[in-house]
């Protein structure tokens, strides 16, 4: 190894370490995200019990060696369903994002680079979306769909398009006279190639905050509605039926049924909203708040 | 230039509710036409002869062309008429309205707690910037948007009422021992104090509190950020520097002069901090037993009783369209300039 190589590599280590000590909860917070992906991935081959396989021998006790989050009224593990859980809950979450992302950036894009009757027509649907509180939205949605849980990530992206279609849209229309798409135009390229070479990119590190920060409220949602009975059915494991199945028995004292698959629930929605804060801090200084 | 008086910039700002108003139409008409299979069949049941679904057909409209249904949809609603409730044979607009205040009460009281949180919590947070208590503040904002309201509603329930056994019993807006005050206002707190009543207020009270701050709890996150980040921007402004620099009480500069500008964006957010409460109320509706429209619906949507969750999906929806009416209207109150730029 000569000296300059061990030199670089030093001091891009010492960057490294830096970058890291200056975020330290934005870092912690990757490292959770990195879990979850693996529990995504893996949790069906790592969680303990058959996640559906019920054994009323066991049923309802609590936390032991054996069974580390208890079991629920069927004798179930938890802590396999709350592990085999997450690819679904993660699942919906990111379909539906990234449905609304790609639709709202096609909307927001024609919106905001051509503007006049294409802006009107856009701007109208979404504020029309926007008249509803979006929660009821998706509930009414899921009714009118059917109750199934493509349905639930339908819904769960309608009621995101709203913030992805602005966003783009307004940072389109700061972007749109500025003199790189001005040169882009001139050198005879397309409105197509334009807005989706020269312009979009430029927007893409602004919209990834928002997916963060979007992808734990996608994933409230789809376990809101699941709450309440919608879309994903029992014996099926997710962290909102779990809770809401837990519900009953959290008032004779059986916390470890609803609090555990909450927990967790509650610690993914924490992640993302953490590793969103984190990166506009990153990203864009001027956006903290 | 002259300015418009404040009631021309009310009413313009009322017309331009209306797109709103019809927007929101349109979409819940939509999503009726949507209903999964015939809509006729649905509504004859499921015993129902190819006659008697012909017949309702009919009556509905269904024969005729998408335009002429939307008329009739549109008259329908203009008399009111939601349609009936498969599951509770009245009618839904009936049904709606004895269970609307229940909502509101619960709704308002979540609001109150999260607001008489939240602003002395972004105002101190504002005040010490990096201090302990802004960092706190700052994880308590974060956490409060990762916390599912269902789960909130439950960890309350099982630390209040099952550890501690200090909260009643989460069922509903009073224990079986009350009779529930005379109807005037709805909202059973104001019409148990009406009435004189104090044994039942306080009943009322108790039954209120655990649901009204698991869903203040959900709104406490944004209203502190936005209280927090308004304040910020407001205290490093020159007027404030003008304002300590003639010797004004720190007091006066905080709530006299930054607070009533800091306010505006903190109104502003009110509008999606109600989208929020809306649709948390659901949750936290189904957690508690609490008898309004979110229980309502959600028992609806299991018993796939589509008149009565779109009659709530409409009512919700025009709910919200005038809750942030009156937001605007609030917000010309507050700063006259508003209504001029627009």
């Amino acid at each position: 190894m000569t000296l300059s190589q061990s030199v670089t590599q030093k001091s891009s280590l010492a960057q490294a370490r830096y970058i890291i000590s200056e975020n330290s909860i934005t870092f912690g917070a990757f490292l959770l995200f990195f879990v979850f992906i693996l529990l995504a991935l893996f949790g069906n081959a790592i969680a303990p019990y058959d996640p559906i396989a019920s054994n009323a021998a066991v049923a309802l006790s609590p936390p032991s060696v054996d069974h580390w989050f208890g079991t629920d009224d069927l004798g179930r593990d938890v802590l396999s369903r709350v592990l085999v859980a997450t690819r679904l809950d993660l699942g919906i979450a990111v379909v539906a994002v990234a449905l609304s992302f790609a639709l709202g950036s096609i909307l927001g894009t024609c919106s905001g680079y051509f503007g006049g009757w294409c802006d009107r027509i856009i701007s109208r649907i979404i504020d029309t979306l926007m008249a509803f509180p979006l929660f009821i939205l998706a509930m009414g949605l899921v009714a009118a769909l059917g109750n199934t849980v493509e349905n639930i990530i339908y819904a769960t992206a309608v009621i995101n398009l709203p913030l992805y279609t602005r966003v783009v849209r307004a940072e389109i229309l700061v972007r749109r006279d500025a003199g790189y798409v001005e040169a882009a135009r001139l050198a005879g390229n397309g409105h197509l190639r334009i807005m989706a070479a020269h312009l979009f990119p430029n927007v893409l590190p602004v919209m990834m905050v928002h997916i963060s920060l979007n992808m734990g409220w996608a994933i409230l949602n789809a376990a809101g509605l699941s709450f309440i009975g919608l879309g994903v059915r029992p014996p099926t494991p997710e962290w909102g039926i779990m809770v809401a199945e837990g519900a009953t028995y959290i008032i004779s004292g059986e916390w470890w049924l609803a609090i555990f698959p909450g927990a967790v629930l509650m610690l993914a929605v924490f992640c993302f909203n953490l590793l969103g804060d984190g990166l506009r801090d990153l990203i864009d200084p001027r956006m903290r708040t | 230039m002259s300015r418009p008086s404040t009631l021309s910039v009310v009413i313009r700002r009322i017309i331009a509710a209306i797109p709103s108003i019809l927007g929101v139409i349109i979409v819940t008409f939509i999503l009726t036409r949507a209903l999964p299979g015939d809509p006729a069949a649905y509504f004859a049941g499921p015993a129902a002869t190819q006659e008697a679904i012909d017949q309702i057909r009919e009556t509905l409209g269904l024969n005729r062309s998408l335009p002429e249904q939307f008329i009739i949809y549109v008259g329908e609603l203009l008399r009111g008429d939601l349609g009936n409730s498969l599951t509770t044979g009245q009618t839904v607009l009936s049904d709606l309205l004895t269970r609307l205040p229940a909502s509101l009460e619960l709704t308002l009281a979540g609001l109150l707690f999260s607001l008489t949180l939240a602003l002395p919590l972004g105002i101190l947070a504002a005040t010490r910037p990096g201090s302990w208590l802004d960092h706190g503040v700052r994880v308590l904002a974060t956490a409060g948007v990762s916390l599912p309201t269902f789960f909130t509603g439950l960890l309350l329930i099982y630390v209040f009422y099952f550890r501690l056994g200090i909260a009643p019993a989460p069922l509903g807006r009073l224990a079986i021992l009350y009779s529930s005050p005379d109807q005037i206002t709805g909202l059973f707190l104001v019409d148990s104090l009406l009435a004189g009543d104090f044994e039942t207020f306080q009943a009322a009270f108790g039954q209120l509190i655990l649901p009204a701050v698991t869903l203040g709890l959900f709104a406490l996150a944004p209203l502190t950020r936005v209280t927090r980040a308004s304040m910020l921007s407001v205290l490093s402004s020159d007027f404030i520097r003008t304002a300590r620099a003639s010797g004004l009480a720190p007091s006066m500069i905080l709530f006299g002069y930054a607070f009533r500008n800091a306010l505006l964006p903190v109104v502003t957010t009110l509008g999606v901090v109600f989208s929020f409460l809306l649709g948390a109320n659901v949750l936290v509706e189904k957690v508690f037993a609490w008898p309004g429209i979110g229980s309502y619906a959600v028992s609806a949507l299991i018993a796939s009783d589509y008149a009565a969750v779109q009659g709530f999906v409409l009512t919700m929806a025009l709910l919200y369209v005038v809750l942030n009416l009156l937001i605007d209207l609030l917000y010309t109150v507050i700063d006259p300039r508003a209504g001029v730029e627009s």
